[in-house]
């Protein structure tokens, strides 16, 4: 089989700044640090110190370093890794959004990809004519979406709001729209980054078939997801990032129990301002997420008898008026299967101060709730003044074990009447029981 | 489908991201018919007054002209209706300012779309002055009105038009080009943008001729690329007026030198749009 896609020694380098918190550059900022810089070397020459090197508040960030790996014709490939490690900068080169720094890709064919579900939707035009604006951003000619204009309503499901502008659409609908002019792309590769952690069930179930087709086609498919079950399902191979690199490539099967084995995706405390990625919108960006227990100790290990917190910060960027429901975090926590164990978002009375400005807030999930394995947190924060309006939500934000010591034989006796095996279930809270003989 | 002659094999390395970009420009001649079309589009279904509003904006600031420089100080109009004579010249200024503002927001405008999708960034600047086009067409109809209400009927010269139309989407493609390309990478530019606009409404000979400026600033004068223009416009619609060819030479030369200037900035800048936006 010949080869799609093959990249060779591929880098990409991010410059960092710590100096400001500032999201953009200004030709103020740049004029008064040049000058700041000048007026350093001065001092530097006169002070017969020689020229100082490097500014400081800058740090070079490797997004990804020396990347190697060929995709064949018709392969389907996910990639897998926890945040930070270089997924999201690896789409964006190959779908030629960004430049790579150093290294080269080539790609055979043509090439669509999907890293977001509407680009360019326009609330105020209608459904059918978003139809016709986002396919040509993605790509597609005026005969080939007049060719399936058809198609795409009816997998959508949206026959009756043709004429709707989408500003009106529910968010669900929105979302039907938006991937169904995606699925009905005909490209040789196919790039798709998590769009499908949107929808409800069904509808996901429905994407997943059209990728799966797709494939079926002889199409080559790479996939981004945190869902470590539609990786191994949809996948044949995965590539396993950590820290730029490539750690593992392989069966996906065996790459995705490389993820959970090695420590997996630990990291008890992340910072999104650091790792180059802006998550959120124009009214609040998510700056982080960590997890502690009781003592305060920042750990990704909790016993199953104690309690763990979950904590968020984030920005809240600009002023807006709200009555009577307020903007809120919330929390999802994810069985490593995917499967979501629970929600939990704090009430709404706790959330009357939405001033711009950080904040820091933190959900307990008692102990004796959860089972023993793997867990992630996604992050979110939404308010519902017009519909759900969801201004981020990082799937897959935290990971953490909760474990079961089984090597106390009381414990063991006492609380699991002696059984040492894996006990089923996404969540497995102590509840109470009554015990008592009937005299019948 | 097993024509392999037909495959499209992409190369992507540091520093080659151009090799393609003319053949690229060309595939994606539809996204530019749909991001014009969109924001004409919703610039007119969101407001009634869309279409009013382009009538409006000149109507008025050719109200207020032809009261302080006609009216009130009686500066010379060659003959012709001050106010058609400030109206010809608010013609190809508005198109310049409304495509310069249009054109250098337009990159900020549409980050989403930059960072989560390829294709020739070139497109989106250009397609936003095709909005200040159509709101041009409709401000050239209401000339018309004016020019039949005042009796004022242009010569051969008019055919003459299209040319200046020409240099002033020039000037305005370049610079905006360069403004969106700068925006970008500085965020304070949308600063600059209005106030050089605001200024340069004063210093381009809207609301006056441009032949009252004394004889030994002309030379200076005609270094901005507008004063070439509006008269040129001025020359063409209304008989009789002057014309500096020597101001034209010098708008068109400033309008190839922006152009070409602007696309080269553009395209050296372009690559790291997604990077940094």
């Amino acid at each position: 089989m010949s080869i799609a896609i093959s990249i060779e020694n591929l880098s990409k380098k991010y410059i960092l700044r710590h100096e400001t918190r500032e999201r953009f550059t200004t030709l103020r900022d740049v004029l008064v640090n040049r000058t700041r810089a000048a007026g350093r070397s001065l001092m530097g020459y006169i002070k017969g110190a020689g020229r100082t090197t490097g500014s400081p508040g800058f740090e070079e960030f490797w997004a990804l370093k020396d990347i190697n790996f060929e995709i064949r014709k018709g392969e389907r490939i996910g990639i897998i890794g926890r945040n930070g490690a270089g997924k999201s900068t690896l789409l964006k080169v190959l779908s030629r959004i960004v430049e790579p720094t150093t290294g080269r890709v080539t790609v055979r064919g043509r090439m669509a990809s999907l890293l977001e579900v509407g680009t360019g939707f326009h609330p105020e035009l209608t459904g059918k004519e978003n139809i016709f604006l986002n396919a040509s951003i993605l790509g597609m000619s005026n005969v080939e979406v007049r060719a399936k204009f058809d198609e795409i309503v009816s997998f959508a499901d949206v026959e009756k709001f043709l004429d709707t502008p989408v500003k009106r659409y529910s968010s669900g609908m929105y979302v039907r729209l938006a991937f169904a002019v995606a699925a009905h792309l005909e490209p040789d590769i196919l790039v798709v980054d998590e769009v499908l952690a949107v929808g409800d069930a069904q509808f996901q179930k429905k994407c997943l078939g059209k990728m799966e087709e797709a494939s079926s086609k002889g199409r080559t498919v790479i996939f981004v997801s945190h869902n470590m079950s539609m990786i191994t399902s949809l996948c044949e191979k995965a590539i396993l990032l950590d820290g730029g690199r490539i750690s593992k490539a392989g069966k996906a099967a065996d790459v995705v129990l490389d993820y959970y084995g090695n420590g997996g995706p630990a990291s008890a405390e992340v910072d999104f301002t650091m790792i180059g990625k802006k998550i959120g919108d124009d009214y609040a960006i998510l700056l982080g997420g960590y997890l502690r227990n009781t003592n305060g100790r920042r750990t990704t290990e909790f016993d199953l008898r104690e309690p763990v917190v979950v904590g968020m910060r984030y920005k809240i960027l600009r002023r807006r008026q709200f009555d009577h429901v307020f903007p809120y975090p919330c929390v999802y926590i994810f069985a490593p299967d995917g499967v979501c164990a629970f929600y939990s978002s704090p009430l709404n009375s706790q959330m009357s101060d939405f001033a711009p400005g950080e904040y820091v807030v933190e959900c307990e999930i008692p102990g004796n709730m959860l089972n023993s394995g793997t867990y992630f947190a996604g992050l979110g924060f939404s308010d519902i003044q017009h519909g759900v309006d969801t201004h981020f939500f990082e799937t897959n934000a935290l990971c953490f074990h909760v474990v079961e010591p089984l090597d106390n034989t009381s414990l063991l006796y006492e609380l699991r009447n002696g059984y040492s095996g894996v006990i089923p279930g996404a969540v497995r809270p102590r509840l109470a029981w009554s015990v008592r003989r009937d005299p019948g | 489908m097993f024509d392999v002659n037909d495959e499209q094999i992409i190369v992507m390395e540091a520093g080659t991201a151009g090799r393609e970009y003319w053949r690229d420009l060309w595939r994606y001649r539809g996204l530019f018919y749909f991001l014009a079309w969109r924001d004409i589009a919703v610039r007119y279904k969101q407001t009634l007054i869309g279409v009013a509003w382009s009538l409006v904006r000149p109507l008025a600031t050719m109200i207020v002209f032809t009261l302080v420089f006609g009216a009130v100080a009686k500066l010379p109009s060659h003959g012709a209706p001050y106010a058609v004579f400030v109206f010809a010249a608010l013609l190809p200024w508005q198109f310049f300012s409304s495509a310069l503002q249009e054109g250098s927001n337009s990159l900020i405008n549409n980050s989403n779309m930059i960072s989560k999708v390829y294709f020739p960034r070139l497109v989106v600047p250009v397609s936003a002055v095709i909005v200040s086009l159509v709101d041009f067409m409709i401000a050239f109809a209401l000339l018309l009105v004016f020019l039949w209400w005042y009796h004022v009927v242009p010569d051969w010269r008019i055919l003459t038009l299209p040319a200046f139309v020409l240099l002033v989407l020039g000037i305005a493609v370049g610079a905006g080009l360069w403004f969106s390309a700068l925006n970008v990478e500085y965020r304070d530019f949308r600063y600059i943008v209005p106030f050089v606009v605001q200024l340069g409404l004063f210093v381009s000979p809207v609301g006056f001729s441009s032949a009252i400026v004394p004889q030994p600033w002309q030379l200076l004068y005609a270094l901005n690329p507008m004063v070439g223009v509006i008269d040129g416009f001025r020359w063409a619609i209304i008989p009789g007026q002057p014309i500096s060819w020597l101001a034209v030479m010098f708008s068109a030369a400033l309008a190839v030198g922006l152009f070409t200037s602007g696309i080269w900035y553009f395209r050296k800048m372009e690559r790291h749009f997604a990077d940094v936006i």
